[in-house]
C-alpha cells in the first residue's frame, strides 16, 4: 500500500486538529504556527479588543496537558523584553488546555536574516537574544531548543525567544527523554510517510517525533543532550545552541552545512568556543557569550581568540579607520601642496 | 574631560604643528612665529566651538561637518590677509585647516563626556 503524501497528511491533520474554540473570551482568527505539543492561532481577545497569540494543545496527547501548563509557568516566571509574555491559560470547550500570549509582529529569525546583510545588525540580534537567554538561565531556566526558528524578530527589530515547550526549570526532575534518535531505531509505533526522507534530509527541523512529541533539533543540539538525554542539558546545551545559530547568522546556512565565504577568524572562534563537544571548554554562559560579541562589535580583541600581530594592526586599523582616513587626507594635503609649491 | 576641553586642546595641538608645516615652505620660513601663533589661536577657537557644537549635537557627521565648516570661515580670515608681498595663500592655509577641523569635530563628537543630564521635574 502507498503512503499518503504529506499535503493529504497534513490536511488530515489539520481536519482532526481543529480546536473548539468556542470561547467566551478569545475567538481564533487564523493558525499561524505548529510546534511539537501545540498548534498556535491569532486569536482576538474579546475583553481587552487586542490580537494575541494562542497556543492550544495538540488532541489526543493527554501527558502533554501538565507540560503546556508548565511551559506557561515557566513563561510566567520570565519577565524579559526578550521573552514573550504570557497572558492568561485555560481549558477550551472540548477539553484542550491552551495558553495565551502576546502576538508578535514580526518573522523568524531565519527568514528575517534573509533580508539582512549587515553582519553587524544580525550580530546586535544575537547579542540581544544572548540577553534573553542569559536572563532565562539567571531564572534557572534552560531552554534546551534554541534554534532560529524559535526566534522571533519584531518590526523594530525587538527580539522574542519562543517555544519553552522543552524547557527545564533546575531543581525539578524532567522524566522527557529528550536524547536524538535515529529515525529507524525509534521504538513505538509512527506513521509512515514520506516525511521520514524529509526529517533526513533537513537537520534543521524539529520533525524528529515519537508519537508525535518533539524530542529536539539536531542541527541546533549539542552532544551531550543528543546521547544523554535530558539530565545532561543544562545551561551549557544553550550556549552550545547559540554558537550554532551564530554560525548560522555568520553563514546563512544550517550548522553542518558548507557555508560559501570565510568569516572573520575572531567569529568564528566565538562560535568554535560556543560548540566545544567538551561543556567545559565552552563560554560558562550566554552573558560571556554575548560579552565576547559585543567585543567584536566594538572592534576590540574577544577572549576566544589571541590574534596575531597583524590581525591586530586590521583590527585598529578598522576601528579607527574615519580618523585614520582623516589624519591621511591631511598629510596627503600638505605633501600635494608641498610639492605644488614647490613645482 | 568635557567636549569643549577636549576640542580646546586638540585644537590647540593640531593648529600647532599645523603652523610649524609653514616651515615646508620657504618663502614664508621667516614668518614661522606670527603662523604658528596664528594657527595656534584659529586651532584653539574652532577647538571650543566645536567642542561645544558637540555637546549639543549627537551625530558624528553633523558634528564634522560643523567642524569643516567653523575651520574653513576661520581659515579664510587668516587666508583673506596678505603677506609682506601681497600674496594670498588661501588654498595652502583652507585645505588642510578644514581638514583638521573635521579632525576636531570627529574627535569631540566620538570622545570627550557629554553633559549630564539635567535632573527630572516634577
Amino acid at each position: 500500500m502507498r503512503p499518503l503524501p504529506d499535503a493529504t497528511l497534513d490536511r488530515l491533520r489539520d481536519a482532526f486538529e481543529a480546536p473548539d474554540l468556542d470561547h467566551p473570551r478569545y475567538r481564533a482568527i487564523e493558525r499561524i504556527g505548529r510546534g511539537g505539543m501545540g498548534t498556535v492561532y491569532l486569536a482576538e481577545d474579546l475583553e481587552l479588543g487586542r490580537r494575541v497569540a494562542l497556543k492550544v494543545l495538540h488532541p489526543g496527547d493527554a501527558g502533554a496537558v501538565e507540560r503546556l501548563r508548565e511551559e506557561a509557568r515557566v513563561l510566567a516566571r520570565l519577565e524579559h523584553p526578550g521573552i514573550v509574555p504570557i497572558h492568561d491559560v485555560g481549558t477550551l470547550a472540548d477539553g484542550r488546555v491552551f495558553y495565551v500570549m502576546q502576538w508578535v509582529r514580526g518573522r523568524r529569525l531565519d527568514e528575517h536574516v534573509r533580508d539582512t546583510a549587515s553582519r553587524g545588525d544580525r550580530l546586535r540580534l544575537f547579542v540581544r537574544l544572548c540577553d534573553a537567554v542569559a536572563f532565562a538561565h539567571a531564572q534557572g531556566i534552560v531552554h534546551r531548543d534554541l534554534k532560529p526558528a524559535n526566534v522571533m524578530v519584531g518590526a523594530f527589530g525587538e527580539v522574542y525567544v519562543m517555544d519553552w515547550g522543552l524547557a527545564r526549570v533546575a531543581g525539578t526532575i524532567d522524566r522527557r527523554d529528550l536524547r536524538l534518535r535515529p529515525e529507524g531505531t525509534d521504538p513505538g509505533p509512527r506513521v509512515a510517510s514520506d516525511r521520514a526522507e524529509r526529517r533526513a534530509a533537513d537537520p534543521t527541523s524539529s520533525l524528529l517525533t515519537r508519537d508525535g512529541q518533539v524530542v529536539g533539533t539536531p542541527a541546533y543540539m549539542p552532544p551531550e543532550q543528543a546521547a544523554g538525554g535530558a539530565a545532561a542539558a543544562d545551561a551549557r546545551a544553550d550556549v552550545w545552541a547559540l554558537g550554532a545559530i551564530l554560525r548560522f547568522l555568520l553563514t546563512g546556512v544550517a550548522p553542518g552545512v558548507a557555508p560559501g565565504a570565510r568569516q572573520p577568524r575572531a567569529l568564528e572562534a566565538i562560535a568554535s568556543k560556543a560548540m566545544a563537544s567538551n561543556p567545559e571548554a565552552r563560554y560558562a554562559g550566554a552573558r560571556d557569550m554575548a560579552e565576547d560579541v559585543a567585543r567584536w562589535l566594538d572592534g576590540e580583541p574577544v577572549l576566544a581568540h589571541r590574534e596575531g600581530l597583524l590581525e591586530k594592526a586590521a583590527r585598529v586599523a578598522s576601528r579607527h579607520r574615519v580618523a585614520i582616513a582623516l589624519v591621511g587626507a591631511y598629510v596627503a594635503a600638505r605633501v600635494v601642496l608641498f610639492f605644488a609649491g614647490r613645482g | 574631560m568635557n567636549k569643549p576641553l577636549l576640542g580646546l586642546l586638540l585644537g590647540g595641538l593640531l593648529g600647532i604643528l599645523d603652523g610649524l608645516s609653514a616651515w615646508f615652505t620657504p618663502e614664508v620660513r621667516s614668518q614661522m612665529v606670527p603662523i604658528v601663533i596664528g594657527s595656534t589661536v584659529k586651532g584653539l577657537l574652532a577647538g571650543v566651538l566645536i567642542g561645544l557644537f558637540a555637546r549639543k549635537v549627537v551625530s558624528v557627521p553633523l558634528v564634522v561637518g560643523f567642524g569643516l565648516v567653523i575651520a574653513l570661515l576661520l581659515a579664510w580670515g587668516i587666508a583673506a590677509m596678505p603677506d609682506a608681498s601681497g600674496n594670498h595663500y588661501y588654498l595652502q592655509i583652507m585645505l588642510p585647516g578644514g581638514i583638521l577641523g573635521m579632525i576636531v569635530g570627529f574627535a569631540t563628537a566620538r570622545y570627550g563626556r557629554p553633559p549630564r543630564p539635567a535632573p527630572a521635574r516634577a
